[in-house]
């Protein structure tokens, strides 16, 4: 519980070190439905992926549906976990547990399917 | 195998003093479409969902956008409509035909749309999922108006828009589940799957087990019906066949046939037919009021005709007529009346007579069938007249349109609606045979006919049942004129039934034959007559001729006396002259003389 909540709001601080240009910035917002063992793995892995590949240059945002059960609406999300990649644009979604690295990196755009 | 058979016996044991208590019925929840609620008894089962399946274009979204806005409006329970296909202003747009007002009730708070878009092309999977988002739309949505309803329009877009089929067939699971414990109502709808033994393209019927309705929409002949079958329905009665619906602009009806008992109340009135001679046919006072008339006949046979007075004479006794024609315009029968002096004009105009013409392949049966129901109820007339049923009998199956024949006699028995049926017999066919044994479902079945023969055709006209009254055996001859049409006994006689001319010069032959023998006879006895004169002459002729016999006799004896005195006097005086004495005897000498006299 305390894990995801530590982080629910954007974490922009980091982000700035590496001064990264302003339109790379990669907006990120992660559904989760209470601390399951599915959504505090998908955090994990997302939190971990960022690092890696987008260092500085994204911000994530974690709602969760079970307290604001209104905001599902806007992003259409039916599966728990649902990455949505609101910038840049087009819009993404990636469901599942973020397991799966490379098929992030492929769903994010950040490498281009084979 | 002993400890089952133990356990049984145990649990058995233990049931007994329970039993007395009724079981607790399952309870239902009105949909509030017409007829749907008579079939299942009540409804669709309370607090559990339901999958209504069917292939495109059968009426799934409008039958759950019904479910849910009856609920609303009629029974006070708030639904959640959650489509997956139509986004809310179209579905507005798509049941506002239906005249719901899908916008006002979500202004009122009583209805929720909840579109949920899903684009496989937008959705990367990785790794484990379920669909708890989806869930908490739902409970939100549900909790948001306090819903009792809700709608699932189609579920079946998730197989389209989720790639992992495993995950999706445990989350469904857990869906419906999950609905039963939140205890609404729920109309889930699918696809019809494409081979037979599969109800829905996905399987869902393996999730939904309380009620399973299926909707289908066919074609027969060119005219499209739709049905509705309740599947299989769990712990409840219900009727299994399948019912014909249709969509009208007050939303859908489910016409049942086999729900509706035989409880009309009945009439002993008894109303004119506007013949005479058929009332008294009819025991001398017409049809019972609220009875169903059948009349059948070839072409020609002049049905149209008796409907036709049966209306006049409701009309005339101030009762409202309904004549639904199928066959020929209102203006077409009104002048045809016309010409046997029968004038509906002026009825018309007055209000007591009200036509209502429209071709039998307009539209499907059920469509027919709710149109006269809807003008029934519009004009509420005592009299109904179908004219033909026949041509209506054909825009549908056998079994559509007996079904469909019931359930309009059981609804205007129901009304205390006094309704006459023509049926049309075709040629070859026989005479007695109705479409579909309509016939059974009637009270009273009059028959015209046609007799061929002396090169014409003539009506006969005769009863051959009416139940609950005295009627006629006979044949009797319609005459249809100028001036209306009448009936007239038939000429029964060693040749059989003799009708129109052939029965006159029956008639006419019966009557020479009467002349002719009152001649005879006249003739015999003026002959006898004539006789007797003759015998009687001849009888005076003897008579006379005996007579004068008599006469000859006595003159003879005159004769014979005078002769004797004449001799007497001569030999009295031929012996005065010869002074002859005495003693000669006169006798012995006038014997001698009156010898040779002779």
């Amino acid at each position: 519980m305390t894990k995801i909540t530590a982080v629910k709001r954007r974490i922009p601080e980091r982000s700035r070190k590496p001064k990264p240009p302003v339109d790379k910035l990669w907006q990120l917002r992660l559904y989760v439905a209470g601390q399951t063992p599915k959504s505090l793995a998908a955090f994990s892995n997302l939190k971990r992926i960022c690092e890696n590949h987008l260092s500085g240059q994204y911000s994530i945002e974690v709602i969760d549906l079970l307290e604001h059960p209104q905001l599902s609406k806007g992003d259409q999300i039916l599966a728990i976990p649902t990455l949505v990649r609101k910038l840049p644009q087009p819009v993404r979604k990636i469901i599942g547990d973020l397991s799966d690295t490379e098929r992030v990196l492929v769903g994010l755009d950040l490498r281009p399917a084979e | 195998m002993p400890h089952h058979l133990k356990g049984r016996v145990t649990k058995r044991g233990g049931h007994r003093p329970a039993a007395p208590s009724t079981p607790a019925r399952l309870p239902r929840c009105p949909t509030g479409i017409q007829g749907l609620d008579e079939i299942t008894g009540g409804g669709l089962p309370r607090g559990r969902p339901t999958l209504v399946c069917g292939g495109a274009g059968c009426g799934k979204t409008l039958f759950a956008a019904e479910f849910l806005v009856r609920g609303a409006v009629r029974y006070g329970e708030p639904g959640v409509f959650m489509s997956f296909e139509e986004t809310e202003p179209e579905l507005e747009a798509n049941v506002a035909s239906l005249g719901f007002d899908l916008a006002g009730l979500v202004g009122e708070g009583k209805l929720l749309l909840e579109h949920v878009h899903l684009e496989r092309s937008e959705i990367h999977e990785t790794g484990e999922y379920d669909l708890e988002g989806l869930f908490v739309r739902l409970d939100h949505a549900i909790q948001s108006i306090g819903a009792k309803r809700v709608v699932m329009d189609t579920l079946e877009a998730l197989f389209a828009g989720l790639p992992n089929e495993a995950i999706l067939r445990a989350e469904l699971r857990r869906l419906f589940r999950w609905l039963k414990d939140k205890a609404v109502t729920a109309v889930i709808t699918a696809e019809r799957g494409r081979g037979s033994e599969q109800l829905t393209r996905h399987g869902l019927e393996e999730y939904v087990s309380d009620c399973v309705i299926l909707l289908d929409h066919r074609v027969n002949d060119q005219i499209a019906t739709r049905h509705l079958r309740v599947v299989k329905y769990r712990g409840a009665l219900h009727g299994t066949n399948e019912f014909p619906f249709l969509i009208g602009d007050e939303g859908l009806s489910v016409l049942p046939v086999t729900s509706l008992g035989l409880n009309h109340t009945v009439s002993n009135e008894r109303i004119a037919t506007g013949i005479p001679r058929l009332d008294a046919m009819l025991g001398g006072r017409g049809f019972f009021r609220g009875s169903s008339i059948l009349l059948t006949g070839t072409p020609g046979t002049g049905k149209t005709i008796v409907a036709c007075n049966f209306a006049m004479a409701a009309c005339r006794r101030g009762e409202r007529t309904l004549f639904f024609s199928f066959e020929e315009s209102p203006g077409q029968i009104i002048r045809n009346m016309h010409s046997i002096g029968l004038s509906l004009e002026p009825m018309v105009k007055r209000g007591w007579l009200r036509f209502h013409s429209a071709r039998p392949s307009l539209y499907g049966l059920e469509m027919h069938l709710a149109t006269m129901f809807k003008e029934i109820a519009k004009f509420k007339p005592e009299v109904v007249i179908v004219d033909p049923i026949t041509s209506l009998m054909h825009s549908g199956t056998d079994y559509e349109s007996k079904a469909m024949v019931t359930r309009l006699i059981d609804y205007l028995k129901g009304g205390q609606v006094t309704s006459l049926f023509t049926s049309l017999t075709q040629g070859g066919q026989a005479l007695q045979h109705t479409e579909m044994a309509m016939s059974s479902l009637m009270d009273s079945w009059v028959l015209l006919q046609d007799f061929e023969g002396n090169g014409e055709r003539n009506r006969v006209l005769y009863v051959l049942k009416a139940r609950g009254m005295a009627h006629s055996n006979q044949i009797r001859e319609f005459l249809i004129s100028d001036r209306g049409v009448d009936l007239v006994d038939a000429y029964i006689g060693p040749n059989g039934v003799l009708t129109g001319s052939a029965r006159a010069a029956q008639t006419a032959s019966e009557k020479a034959a009467a002349l002719a023998a009152q001649q005879e006879s006249g003739r015999r006895k003026r002959e006898i007559v004539r006789q007797r004169a003759a015998l009687e002459r001849q009888i005076n002729g003897l008579r006379s001729e005996h007579e004068a016999g008599a006469e000859e006799l006595r003159q003879i004896d005159e004769e014979v006396g005078t002769q004797t005195r004449q001799l007497n006097t001569e030999r009295t005086e031929l012996g005065r002259l010869r002074q002859a004495d005495g003693s000669v005897s006169p006798g012995r000498l006038g014997g001698s003389k009156s010898r040779n006299g002779t």
